[in-house]
């Protein structure tokens, strides 16, 4: 089985403040962390491979410091790394994304399932995995939970809303992975220190065979963001604090059965 | 691309069992707004081997026209099979927006849709308008976990495709416009194109006896609540207001609820008559699911809360004494 895992290094949302005054995201000092559900996609891979054979290659798309993602993924079971950086990727939507990533794959070999995160904790969008599945004209399951192969076919788990589904699949499949019942593994001293020394490909946008500027970047992308902003927070209504907590309460009673609420 | 040659607003009406989904009702609703705002028609779109069925039901729900797809075939959702379908209704009738629940189906199609389409995809979105001068809708979704909104415009190619969560909108009213075209478009996919096939399917077992996306009256409880013998009281407001309990993540991390129950976020988005949040500091995760309620009602011991800012009614102090408080004198004065 040839395995590719697609990973995103994001910025740490739990850790995400926002600035009082002017009302934007202070990213400095946010720490950088492998987005939570490839970490998942990977423990996934990693014990496909394990029960099947074969090789996980990781790849990401981002800028150089994603290469500590990449080492963070060797040291938990990958067997291969490789980074595309460039600036000409800078603002590229998931279409234009997944069209890189898709290309790349190409490059590097023939991949039996891609694995991905069902979403990213950034952008939460959730698409650059069926749109890669598009771009390499693959099969795709999204929102796994847990897959098996039975020598044919992949049998796998969705984690529906109300439900679970099970499907049956062809290779090859793009798999989107949810929160898995199993939590991903953790490094070693050993496994990090191995991983520290490992050879990460890099490849610039003109390093990907065949890759048209023009289908990456901001002129790439079919979507753009006009605008951010905070949540905005209103202004309370009507306060209500009286002397003592049950005054408050039978005041709220009144209140609400006067204005016909209840 | 000529974007003018594009026209009229989709949506895809997803069904199970034969009926349409609460959030299909909702984009007809939102759909119908911006239809008229654009001087388009609104088209529902069905998929799926009961469709000429629900057309009926389609029928009322104030859309210009309808278009049915039905075949064994779309049974049960397949990526291959229903984007292939999309694929031939989007070539054929090019239309300018195509909207879709963000479901799990939904979330898995119209992502791969957009990339056969070569357009673009708005996944997950809370908002929706339509820019009268560009002609475009600008979409504005959560991102960074909910800590930013962005608004984001497929301004360069069509069809508009975007996926929106349940609960934001209100339903379609039940209006039945005179000369709807119900159009039946034959569109086979072969088999061997067919790549997943289901096999089963198995319901989580329910745990709340009503939906809290269902429900009109919500009494949410938050890490003000300490232990699990503590909820009692806030059922009892439940109950006695013919509501619902829901909560904040952290009671699903302690196991007391399930996250069916959970608003926000990664919960439901929720628009109830009347929300009661008690205990509920506000954090922007949590609201995100909660400010489209009518009347929103905060309970909370720490004045600058942020859910005060959200309040019809925000009460300052000790819930577990507001709260039995109010349940009595509701009592007294109704005369329950
Ligand atoms: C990516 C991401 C997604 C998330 N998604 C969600 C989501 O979908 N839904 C969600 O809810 N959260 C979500 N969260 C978590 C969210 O950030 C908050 O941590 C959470 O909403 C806080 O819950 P809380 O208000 O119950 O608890 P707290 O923030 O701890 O607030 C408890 C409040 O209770 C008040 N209180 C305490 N005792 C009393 C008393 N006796 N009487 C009155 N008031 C009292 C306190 O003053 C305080 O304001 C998410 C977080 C992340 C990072
Ligand atoms: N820049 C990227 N490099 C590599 N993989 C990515 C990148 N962006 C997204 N992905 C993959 O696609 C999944 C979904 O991302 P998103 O569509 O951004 O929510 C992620 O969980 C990753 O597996």
């Amino acid at each position: 089985m040839e395995i590719l895992v697609c990973v995103k290094q994001v910025p740490d949302t739990e850790e995400i403040k926002v600035d009082p005054v002017t009302g934007s995201l202070i990213r400095e000092g946010v720490p950088s962390i492998l987005n939570p559900l490839d970490a998942c996609a990977l423990e996934a891979a990693v014990r496909f491979k394990e029960a099947h054979g074969g090789a996980v290659t990781v790849i990401s798309m981002g800028p150089p410091q994603a290469e500590q993602a990449l080492r963070q993924c060797i040291s938990v079971g990958a067997d291969d790394a490789v980074l595309i950086t460039d600036r000409a990727f800078k603002d590229s939507d998931t279409l234009a994304t997944s069209y890189a990533l898709s290309l790349t794959s190409k490059q590097l070999g023939c991949f039996d399932v891609i694995f991905c995160g069902k979403h990213t904790i950034d952008g939460e969008t959730g698409q650059v995995g069926p749109q890669i599945a598009e771009h390499l004209n693959y099969n795709q399951i999204t929102g796994v939970m847990d897959v098996k192969f039975d020598g044919e076919y992949l049998l796998a788990s969705r984690e529906m809303e109300e439900g679970k589904e099970t499907v049956q699949a062809a290779l090859p499949c793009v798999i989107t992975v949810t929160k898995t019942n199993y939590t991903p593994r953790y490094p070693s001293i050993k496994s990090k220190m191995a991983a520290n020394k490992k050879e990460i490909k890099i490849l610039s946008a003109s390093q990907i065979e065949g890759l048209e500027m023009d289908r990456i970047g901001m002129s790439g992308s079919r979507t753009t963001v006009v605008k951010s902003f905070v949540p905005a927070v209103g202004e309370a209504g009507m306060i209500i604090c009286e002397e003592t907590a049950e005054q408050s309460g039978k005041k709220l009673a009144a209140l609400l059965v006067d204005a016909k609420v209840i | 691309m000529d974007k003018s040659l594009y026209k009229n607003i989709w949506v895809y009406v997803e069904l199970t069992e034969g009926k349409a989904d609460k959030v299909s009702l909702e984009l007809l609703g939102e759909a119908r707004k911006i239809a008229d705002a654009s001087g388009e028609k609104l088209v529902a779109v069905l998929i799926s081997d009961a469709a000429e069925k629900a057309a009926e039901e389609i029928s009322c729900a104030n859309v210009d026209d309808i278009i049915i797809v039905s075949g064994e075939e779309y049974k049960h959702y397949s990526t291959d099979a229903y984007t292939f379908a999309f694929t031939q209704l989007c070539k054929k009738y090019k239309p300018s927006v195509l909207f879709m629940g963000a479901t799990d189906n939904g979330k898995d199609m119209a992502p791969r849709l957009s990339a056969r389409l070569d357009t673009g995809s708005i996944a997950d979105t809370t908002e929706l308008y339509y820019n009268p001068e560009t002609k475009d809708i600008e979409w504005t979704k959560p991102a960074f976990g909910g800590n930013l909104m962005a608004t984001i415009v497929c301004d360069k190619s069509r069809p508009q495709i975007g996926t929106i969560r349940q609960g934001v909108f209100k339903a379609a009213l039940p209006v039945k416009k005179e000369n709807i075209n119900i159009i039946k478009e034959n569109i086979n996919t072969p088999a061997e194109m067919i790549r997943t096939i289901f096999k089963n399917y198995t319901a989580n077992e329910s745990t709340a006896d009503i939906k809290i996306e269902d429900a009109e009256v919500i009494v949410a409880i938050g890490r003000g609540v300490k232990n699990q013998e503590q909820i009692a009281i806030f059922k009892e407001l439940a109950d006695m207001l013919g509501g619902t309990i829901a909560v904040t993540r952290p009671i699903v991390d302690c196991g007391w609820y399930s996250v069916k129950c959970q608003v926000g976020q990664s919960g439901k988005i929720v628009s109830p008559r009347l929300y009661i949040a008690c205990g509920i500091s506000g954090a922007v995760q949590h609201t995100a699911g909660m400010t489209s309620s009518d009347v929103i009602i905060a309970i909370n011991s720490d004045k600058t809360a942020p859910i005060f800012g959200f309040a019809d009614y925000a009460v300052v102090g000790d819930m577990f004494e507001v709260v039995p408080a109010l349940i009595e004198e509701i009592k007294s004065l109704k005369g329950i």
